[in-house]
Parts: C-alpha cells; structure tokens; sequence
C-alpha cells in the first residue's frame, strides 16, 4: 500500500497547477477546466486523509463536493453563454463590465 | 506493484494537467480534464474509494465533461488565444508565485501529516458504507444538496433564456 502522504503530495501539486491555470489563462473556459482541476486535487487530498485516518467522513466530504460542482459547472458555463451572446468576445481581460 | 500503478496514474494526472494549462485549443483542454478526471478515479480506486470512482467517472468524465465540449463546440466558438496580450509579464510573474504557493501548501500538509496520529486501517468505501453515513449524520447537508441543484438549474434556465 502506498503511503497516504504521496497521495497528499500529488494533490498538492495538482492543486498548484490548477492555480496556475487560472492565473495565466485568457479564456474563461479553460479558468473554469482549471478550477475543476483544483477542487479534484481537494477531493484527492480528502480521501487520502481520510483512509489514514480511518474514517468514511472524507468520502461523504467528498460526495458534497462533487455535488457543490457540478451545480457550479452548470451555472458557470451558462454565464459564460450569456457574456458570449452579449460580448461576442472571450477573454476574461475585455470583461470590464462590473469594473468601476 | 501498487507504487508502479501510483507512480503511472500519478504521472497521468500530471501530463494532463500540464497538457490542459499549455494547450492554446480549449478542445484538447477539455480531452486531457477527461484523462484527468478518469486518472483520479483510478486513484480513488486504489485508496479503496470505490463509490466514489464510479460517481467521479458519471458526474465528472461524463456529465461535466460532456457540459464543457458541448459548450465549446455548439455555444462557443473554440478560439484558441491569439492577439496582444496586454499582461504578459504579468502571466509571468505568475509562475514564481505559484511555486512560493506550492511550497506553503507543502509545509502546511507535511506538519498535518506528521501530527496526525498513527495510520488505521483504510476504511472500504463501498455504496454501503458511504449511504450509511449520508443517510444518517449527514442527513440534512444530503438534503440541502437538492436544494442546491434545483437551485442550479432554475439559475441555469433564467440565465440562458433569450428576451422574447
């Protein structure tokens, strides 16, 4: 069996590399893609830290998130339509509109 | 054996993020999330997580997945990112910021793990097992999560319905 603390270390780097994603991206899409990334690197983070600890509470933790995202991918992307349909424009640097 | 199957999959998870990160077209982004999400799942699998690999593989690799190319290719116009880039050092500096970050998150984890006491026995995440605990202490956050969705697609269908 490997050792919890690997699985731990992966997600952090995944995590990390998500971030990353969101910070030197243009496209909203691909921001979005990288935030799945970074709430999977938390899902892998959590079942880890739960089987070394036992307990099946990680994984229900985890069903929540799952849950939590897949509501936030629908109404994120039908954002993402409406700015599309209003702006005709993706890149997330032309979208001043709540700038003041 | 069971390091060689971490090591790939954990190779397999990394490739495919840097693969969506680099990728200019947000098609192959989305194809490498889906090598992502399905390597993930295979990790879930070999941490006894078998629940959760099954609803990762539907909701995740199918359902959102199959949300994100359907926006791309009938909603969106996949653009690849062309033009001036007007904050390009920016993006830049980007990279040195998230290794300070990675390096937190590190010594934050390594203190958890090293505190933590000594390990259990891992636990099956089975569909019992999992139900059980939904079902009882995490009754009213289970039923929240209905709330939560019906929430999500009357947001949705307000959202993308056109003016009359």
């Amino acid at each position: 069996m490997v050792p919890e603390s690997y699985y731990v270390a992966l997600s952090a780097v995944l995590f990390s590399m998500g971030v990353l994603g969101v910070l030197v991206r243009r496209n909203p899409l691909v921001i979005f893609m990288s935030i799945e990334l970074m709430l999977n690197a938390s899902n892998l983070a959590l079942v880890a830290l739960g089987q070394r600890h036992g307990t099946i509470e990680g994984q229900a933790l985890v069903f929540f998130v799952m849950c939590v995202a897949a509501a936030e991918v629908a109404v994120g992307l039908a954002i993402i339509v409406a700015i599309f349909r209003l702006r005709r424009r993706l890149s997330v640097d032309e979208l001043t509109l709540m700038r003041w | 054996m069971s390091l060689v199957v971490f090591v790939t999959l954990a190779l397999l998870v990394i490739g495919s993020a840097a693969g969506l990160i680099l990728r200019r077209n947000p098609i192959h982004g989305a194809l490498f999330l889906v090598i992502n999400l399905a390597s993930v799942a295979a990790l879930f699998l070999t941490l006894r997580a078998e629940f959760l690999a099954a609803v990762q593989v539907i909701v995740y690799a199918g359902a959102i997945a199959v949300l994100f190319i359907f926006a791309i290719m009938v909603l969106i116009p996949g653009r690849e990112e062309t033009g001036p880039d007007a904050l390009r050092s920016q993006r830049w500096a980007a990279v040195p910021l998230v290794g300070v970050f990675l390096i937190l998150v590190a010594l934050a984890l390594r203190s958890i793990t090293l505190s933590s006491p000594a390990r259990e026995p891992a636990v099956a995440g089975g569909v019992e097992a999992i139900g059980r605990v939904l079902f009882t202490d995490y009754l009213f956050p289970f039923e929240l999560t209905s709330v939560l969705l019906l929430a999500a697609i009357v947001g949705v269908m307000a959202l993308t319905k056109r003016r009359a």
